[in-house]
């Protein structure tokens, strides 16, 4: 499926863009943070799998390049504008509906902490219609039951497509689930969050 | 669109339950964080294979589905040494503080099944400390308390604890402060008998020590601002001037009032001592 004034309509709608993925998404999440010019006027969160205690360079990484304010979530971090924001590793990351985040260090969900689902499924209940998602690269299911509450509630779901992606098992969960409205290749969806400008 | 395999509750629903619980159970989670409560109490929905009615119905006929459903809610989920960098820092910089004390009272609330005032105990172990410090593990959960007083867990569990402990820095392995019996494994009796774990609500509850350490790591997540300042005050008022507080990882001070209260030892941990008198 190509790009249709109805997919790019409803993305610039959008206050708030999720991104939610896993083994071999790393390189795409990147060059998206890249990409973002500094007045994109939405709220990214990114929830990537990644293991505890590596004590890794993301965020730092991440920040470096990126032309918005990017930020790690820690507990109760009020959720801004303009602003990207990163799961920490070894907790859940919860959105809130008084506009916080809040983190929770229950049982990993598809054996992920952060898990996809868990920030998606309660994004649904607060975003819904004002709310466009990604599901990338991945080679779990976590992900697909958030991508679908998601789309119950009217936001924007979108699954890389299995084909373009290096691991093609999250989208595939996704997209069985019927939980993807579109399913867009890398271009696609770099052409799309690029049609804000 | 396809059909969610998962039940889900309204914010209305979840304030009934909450009401429910604490008018007949006596317990407050009405400033527990929503989005969290709302998946713990849907998770229960989903594993009883039941509806909003009949939730409603057992909390309001059963006591022991109350002490399910109250295991449920709070999230028990623990690691030995989670967070190596944080034990290192207490290492390094509150332990020789506390070494000056000649009685080191140490209060772990919200200690769960014990995992972190163990982790504590093994610390204060390896400074020499232990002859003079004493571990108060608290928790408002009894079923997480009696794992807790035993002190016994699966070898396994404790085995994928070994990349934290070797984090830490410590010497050894860490099933070196363990007895192990086939696959189980039991904390040393030296480091159990400096330890009592015992009820507390950190909600309804009020001070019963004087202590020069706190740690209350992972707790907080689940609370409202109002009700982490209300707690805040209890953990001020219970500590000795100058004594430490040890938050979670992803958990900081955010209010000005206690920021004047507690001065950030070490931002990163999150480890705070208390200021003024």
């Amino acid at each position: 499926m190509a790009l249709n004034s109805e997919i790019i309509e409803q993305w610039q709608r959008s206050s708030v863009l999720l991104i939610g993925g896993s083994a071999g998404s790393f390189k795409i999440i990147f060059r998206m943070v890249k990409s973002f010019p500094h007045d994109l006027n939405k709220t990214v969160i990114i929830v990537m799998h990644r293991k505890k205690n590596f004590f890794s360079e993301i965020e730092k990484l991440f920040a470096e390049n990126s032309r918005m304010l990017l930020v790690e979530i820690s507990d109760k971090e009020e959720i801004r504008g303009n602003a990207i924001y990163i799961a920490p590793p070894n907790y859940h990351s919860l959105i809130e509906a008084n506009g916080h985040f809040s983190l929770d260090v229950s049982d990993a969900v598809w054996y992920s902490k952060p898990s996809i689902d868990v920030t998606f499924e309660s994004a649904a209940d607060v975003y819904k219609d004002k709310c466009t998602a990604i599901l990338l690269s991945g080679a779990n299911q976590d992900g697909a039951e958030g991508l679908l509450q998601l789309r119950n509630a009217g936001s924007l779901t979108i699954a890389q497509s299995p084909e373009d992606a290096e691991m093609a098992d999250m989208p595939k969960a996704a997209i069985n689930l019927n939980a993807a409205k579109y399913v867009l290749t890398s271009t696609d969806i770099f052409s799309l969050i690029q049609s804000n400008t | 669109m396809g059909t969610t395999s998962k039940e889900t509750l309204s914010s209305g629903e979840i304030l009934e339950i909450i009401d429910i619980v604490k008018r007949i159970h006596g317990f407050d989670f009405g400033d527990y964080t929503k989005a969290s409560l709302k998946r713990r109490m849907e998770r229960i929905v989903m594993l009883k294979k039941i509806s909003f009615y009949d939730l409603k119905h057992m909390l309001v006929n059963s006591t022991d589905f109350f002490q399910e459903f109250l295991e449920e809610i709070t999230v028990n989920v623990t690691e030995m040494f989670r967070d190596p960098a944080y034990y290192k820092a207490l290492n390094s910089q509150v332990l020789p503080y506390l070494s000056t004390y000649q009685h080191v009272k140490v209060w772990c609330a919200g200690c769960s099944s014990g995992e972190e005032a163990y982790s504590l105990a093994i610390l204060l172990n390896e400074a020499n400390l232990s002859q003079r410090s004493f571990i108060y593990g608290t928790d408002i959960n009894t079923e997480v308390l009696k794992e807790a007083r035993k002190g016994i867990y699966s070898l396994r569990k404790i085995k994928s604890y070994a990349e934290n402990y070797t984090m830490t820095g410590l010497p050894g392995s860490i099933t070196d402060h363990f007895t192990i019996m086939y696959d189980a494994a039991a904390v040393h009796s030296e480091l159990k008998q400096n330890t009592l774990f015992s009820v507390h609500n950190l909600i309804s509850d009020t001070v019963f020590n004087e202590f020069q350490m706190i740690t209350c790591r992972n707790v907080f997540i689940y609370f409202e601002t109002e009700l982490q300042e209300r707690i805040l005050d209890l953990f001020y008022r219970s500590l000795c001037p100058l004594g430490y507080l040890c938050l979670g990882n992803k958990e900081t001070i955010r209010s000005d009032a206690f920021r004047k209260k507690f001065k950030a030892i070490n931002q990163k941990e999150n480890i705070y001592q208390k200021i003024g008198s």
